[in-house]
């Protein structure tokens, strides 16, 4: 868990938002199947995911979004298929990868403190048994600082609003200071201006060379807020920038009614 | 009615002193205290686990491995029979992860279908006992009910070392057992063996049972673990206070019952432990501060004053600020116009120095004015 190589990360030097040319692929699935019971809920997926693009997945509910993220980060076990992070398989590159799960996925009447959960964000770099100390507290209080939540750090979570505790779970990722993030509906339930905190943070992870991955409800918000973008429903429908596949084509393909979503040129 | 409850405070002071001098009496108080400490601890994580179902199903998986292992050794020896509960409800558990995994039934079911099968299984093996002529066979249905008279020093020296094991292990995987509990994906993410953490909590939880099965019995165990845990969480949004709160209302349970059912000759000490654990319930879910019926009641009634305060003030305001000058009386007959006012809540804001009166008059301090212009704005941004 601990020795996790962090070689061949290039970050790319440059932050240009359209940034397509980037050649180092952070994540990439090959044939990937999943399935709950019989029916498989993911058909053969294959994806490269560019190091450094702030990349949505789009797709109707029950698609296998969450089941893709999921099958990805090694909570659940294909069927069939591979995943490689940075070349490597993911069981040798945790550390290099921080998930936001759905907010409903925890009981928040759970008695601890949002400090305590954004600590949580430490505990994989500490290993087995080492208890979080001064230095953890440290990164957990920084990370409250930056989703602006440091002011309720001693608040029980129960007592945060659906944004707040949004943010948190997005604080407890940030203190893992990884290159990759997977987020699972980071926006849902919250204000607008939770949605504006919380995608500037990942504009500005975008920006320090962090590849960042995330699953969107919001069609409208996708030409502003994402560079790259992936059509789901069971199969894989596009992948890419979003200015060259986000369409009224793919977006039928993957919805099945027609689709109109004007694009701003 | 007077003089019976004398008679008991009597019998609870001579117990104290029979606690002291009593051999039997001492053994079994310190094992139904170290037991209430220990299931009340591990009953924490079934209780944050959802899992509340889990105890049941494991004290009822018990049985027929109590029953086989009679059958087997023909022995009546308590540490014997609680092997054999102790494999046979690891069996039980085990296939109940099993169920759950393999066949995507939802687990109360599978807690359910192990639950009826296994203590089906051990009651038809107890009704087989009994008609073998055989007279080392009364005694087993003690395990129903539990029997805290037959505690002896070595049970307990098992149940204190075992707590000491739980113990120990509960400090050193503190961070991963919370994390476990909280968000078991996100641990496994971080590249906790999740499945070993589980394993690990539900083997102390089988362990704490089958150790109580002597005393409270098959039937009454999950409650043992379930209660304690269950009144804690009133008191605290805290993980740790919870377990050790946890523990001492378990040890308290113990000795209060084992107290009561001494004091009272015929009551079995069982039930009556796993009833004062049952009052530490009733009473923590009405008293508790911030959880209890009691005080959310009167915090609804608080809330509603309040806001009626409020609203006549701000009405108030609204007057007032027709006028340039804000300490201008006004009649108070105009207050009439506002639904919700009485004379009350005009006396209140007098009290809290907001309004003056002046006679049939009233007019709003500076204070009370700005309390009241500040009311909707606060009130808007206090959430952020
Ligand atoms: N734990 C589960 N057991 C069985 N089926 C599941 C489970 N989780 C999800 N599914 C099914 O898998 C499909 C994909 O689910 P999911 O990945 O959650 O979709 P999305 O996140 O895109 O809404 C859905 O049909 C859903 O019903
Ligand atoms: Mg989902």
């Amino acid at each position: 868990m601990k020795k996790d190589s962090k070689k061949n990360i290039k970050h790319s030097s440059s932050s240009d938002e359209t940034s397509t040319s980037t050649e180092v692929i952070a994540v990439k699935v090959d044939d990937l199947t999943v399935a709950y019971n019989y029916k498989p809920v993911l058909w053969d997926i294959d994806l490269e995911i560019p190091e450094g693009v702030l990349m949505a997945i789009v797709g109707p509910n029950g698609a296998g979004k969450s089941t893709l993220i999921k099958s990805i980060l090694g909570i659940l076990k294909p069927i069939a298929g591979s995943v490689s992070i940075y070349g490597k398989p993911y069981e040798k590159q945790r550390q290099l990868v921080a998930y936001v799960p759905q907010k409903g996925s925890v009981d928040w009447d759970f008695p601890t403190t949002a400090l305590d959960v954004v600590m949580m964000g430490t505990y994989g770099s500490l290993g087995w048994i080492k208890r979080p100390g001064q230095k953890e507290k440290k990164a957990a209080l920084e990370a409250l600082e930056k989703v602006g939540m440091l002011a309720f750090k001693s608040r029980q979570i129960s007592q945060l609003s659906g944004g707040q505790q949004q943010r948190i779970f997005l604080a407890r990722a940030l203190v893992q200071n990884a290159s990759i993030y997977f987020m699972d509906e980071p926006f849902q339930g919250v204000d607008a201006t939770t949605e504006i905190a919380i995608i500037n943070i990942l504009k500005e992870l975008r920006k320090a060379g962090k590849t960042v991955i995330v699953v969107h409800h919001d069609l409208q918000t996708v030409p502003e807020y994402f560079d790259w973008v992936t059509f789901l429903n069971v199969k894989k429908i596009a992948t890419g920038p979003v200015k060259d596949i986000f369409n009224d084509d793919n977006l039928t393909k993957t919805y099945g009614i027609n689709y109109k979503v004007s694009i701003q040129e | 009615m007077y003089t019976n409850k004398t008679l008991k405070v009597i019998n609870l002071i001579e117990y104290i002193e029979l606690v002291f001098t009593d051999y039997t009496l001492r053994t079994i108080t310190l094992g139904t205290t170290i037991l209430g400490a220990v299931t009340g601890m591990l009953g924490s994580f079934a209780v944050l686990r959802k899992q509340s179902l889990l105890g049941d199903a494991i004290s009822h998986a018990a049985l027929p491995g109590i029953a086989i292992a009679f059958l087997i050794t023909g022995a009546k020896d308590s540490n014997t029979l609680l092997i054999g509960a102790l494999i046979s409800g690891l069996i039980g558990t085990f296939w109940i992860r099993g169920i759950v995994t393999k066949t995507h039934l939802k687990s109360d079911t599978a807690l359910g279908l192990i639950l009826s099968l296994f203590f089906g299984f051990g009651m038809l093996l107890l009704t087989f006992i009994q008609k073998q002529p055989n007279a080392n066979q009364a005694g087993l249905d003690k395990y129903l009910f539990g029997q805290a008279a037959t505690l002896v020093e070595s049970d307990v020296w098992l149940m204190a070392i075992v707590t000491g094991i739980c113990f120990i292990v509960m400090l050193t995987f503190w961070k991963e057992f919370k994390i476990l509990l909280f968000d078991a994906d996100y641990a496994q993410t971080l590249g906790f063996n999740t499945k070993f953490i589980d394993i690990l909590i539900t083997t102390f939880i089988v362990l704490a049972i089958v150790l109580g099965l002597q005393t409270v019995g098959v039937v009454l165990m999950s409650a043992m673990l379930l209660a304690p845990a269950a009144a804690a969480r009133q008191w605290t949004n805290s993980l740790s206070v919870m377990v050790l709160l946890a523990a001492i209302f378990g040890a308290l349970s113990g000795v209060f019952g084992t107290a009561i059912s001494a004091s009272q000759d015929n009551l079995s000490t069982g039930p009556v432990i796993v009833l004062v654990a049952g009052v530490f319930v009733v009473f923590s879910f009405i008293f508790s501060p911030s959880r209890g019926l009691l005080f959310k009641q009167i915090r609804f009634i608080k809330n509603r004053r309040d806001l009626e305060l409020h609203k006549t003030l701000a009405f108030m305001h609204h007057i007032a600020e027709t006028h340039e000058d804000i300490s201008h009386p006004h009649a108070v007959k105009l207050l009439n116009n506002f639904q919700g006012y009485t004379r009350s809540t005009l006396q209140k804001l007098v009290d809290k120095n907001y309004v003056q009166l002046h006679g049939n008059m009233w007019s709003l301090t500076k204070t009370g004015f700005e309390v009241a212009s500040n009311l909707y704005t606060k009130q808007s941004t206090e959430d952020e």
